[in-house]
């Protein structure tokens, strides 16, 4: 086992690791697949920026988005109250893939991305690092929030055509979430496993080493 | 005819890390020796960094991938057939499937949201099928042509799949918004459980498929051509 190698995640090809400038990343030889990155951010910047993500996403989710007026009667909506309304006419596989990808997975992500890097920046041994980062892993494809905010503005669009239509508070904190969460999610969760190298506690050996096998 | 290998000039001083005899630990990436085949440990080793199984490659990658491409493709005709959407009005009720919806837009006046709307709900959906099935059968009949090309292409749908969720999200807002008692409620339709299935399952067909297979079978020296196995690392920075 050794950390000086990289395999390309997406051919296999072996390559010896060198250290990045801030804000580069390396990309295999053979199939071009980015292998790890650098982020410009140091990690308090990137704690900083996972805590404002967080206070926006809390904003986003408790105002309405927008306000739809139709012949003096108004109606207005949060994301919660979309899926409650989802769930309330019986489309309840619709309601829980909403709530999922758009509330759920990214609090989710925020949060568990905010526990690791708190986990570094103390520097002690963290049993729950290993297994938080590999739920990250996991979960990270399934956080839609950038979809979503496209899903707005065509929502939006065609409502404009039947009804007046008043941008709410959530609208912005919305687009503003997105804008920082293509921020965070181009910080390389590979790179947290080095990062971490100190903080993750590491199982006993199950097998004896290779030496002691080939004397 | 033998089929040309399209070898980058990179391809020749490539070591993979199964022919090093390592593996690289599927969850934390750490590149270490594959225990398992040095014949220490039963099944499958462990990772000592992060205590993982250790998998060269995706466990039955192929059979998990058909399995999903067909569960997606046989969701893809009812989420097309049956409406995602009801408007009802005082004076009618209005079911919209998918492709309904998208000419509704052509029809008044935005044609770019048209197109797009298309794009992703239409054209992503079939595309990942196609490209993931045709990349599964190359894989099986071990073709060892345009490895790079096909490379790209998985990484591709890869991206863009994610997006097909569009439509599912623009329904739930319709519903949201829009139930004004007696004057105008929209509601979702069965397709709308279809479509989210449909890009959910096809999404984890494209997470099962191992990318590296493509490259196992491009890189398998051919006969009568001895293979040169040279260590020579370097990184592509940009
Ligand atoms: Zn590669
Ligand atoms: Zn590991």
């Amino acid at each position: 086992m050794t950390d000086s190698l990289v395999a390309c995640p997406e051919c296999d090809a072996l390559h010896e690791r060198r250290e990045l400038a801030p804000g580069t990343k390396a990309r295999c030889v053979r199939c071009g697949a980015v292998l790890y990155r650098r982020s410009y951010l140091e990690l308090d910047h990137q704690l900083a920026l996972v805590t404002t993500a967080i206070l926006i996403y809390l904003i986003a989710n408790s105002f309405p988005i927008v306000d739809l007026e139709i012949q003096g009667r108004s109606n207005s909506t949060t994301l919660v109250g979309s899926v409650l309304a989802l769930w309330r006419e019986g489309r309840e596989i619709v309601a829980v893939l909403v709530f999922a990808t758009t509330q759920l997975f990214p609090l989710v992500d925020l949060g568990a991305l905010f526990a690791l890097l708190l986990m570094i920046r103390r520097g002690r041994p963290a049993l729950a690092f290993a297994p938080v980062l590999r739920f990250l892993q996991a979960l990270r494809p399934w956080g839609m929030i950038e979809v979503f905010m496209l899903g707005i503005v065509v929502a939006l669009v065609k409502l404009s055509n039947m009804a007046e239509v008043v941008p709410g508070i959530a609208l912005w904190a919305f687009g503003l979430l997105t804008i920082l969460l293509a921020v965070i999610l181009s910080l390389d969760l590979r790179s947290l496993w080095r990062a971490g190298e100190s903080v993750i506690v590491r199982p006993r050996r199950r097998f004896p080493p290779r030496q002691s096998a080939h004397p | 005819m033998s089929a040309a290998p399209t070898t980058p000039s990179s391809e020749s001083r490539v070591t993979t890390a199964a022919q090093a005899g390592l593996v690289a630990c599927p969850h934390c990436h750490l590149v270490c020796r594959d225990t398992a085949r040095d014949g220490h440990g039963k099944g499958r080793a462990r990772c000592p960094r992060c205590a993982g199984r250790l998998h060269p490659r995706k466990v039955d990658s192929l059979s998990r991938t058909w399995a999903l491409l067909i569960a997606a493709a046989i969701l893809y005709i009812p989420a097309n057939a049956f409406p995602v959407m009801q408007t009802s009005t005082l004076l009618s009720t209005q079911s919209d499937t998918i492709l309904s919806g998208i000419l509704y837009f052509w029809n008044t006046g935005s044609p770019e949201l048209a197109v797009l709307i298309f794009t992703v709900s239409i054209l992503v959906p079939l595309l990942k099928l196609a490209t993931l099935s045709t990349l599964a059968v190359s894989i099986k009949r071990g073709a060892r042509a345009r490895a790079d090309q096909r490379a790209r292409l998985y990484r591709i749908i890869e991206f863009v799949g994610r997006w097909s969720m569009l439509d599912v999200f623009v329904v739930a807002l319709m519903v949201g918004l829009v139930h004004f008692q007696g004057l105008a409620v929209i509601q979702a339709g069965p397709g709308a459980a279809a479509f989210g299935a449909v890009v959910v399952l096809t999404m984890l067909a494209a997470h099962s498929f191992d990318p590296r297979m493509i490259w196992d079978r491009a890189h398998r020296p051919r006969r009568g051509r001895p293979s040169k196995k040279r260590l020579a690392f370097g990184t592509r920075h940009g």
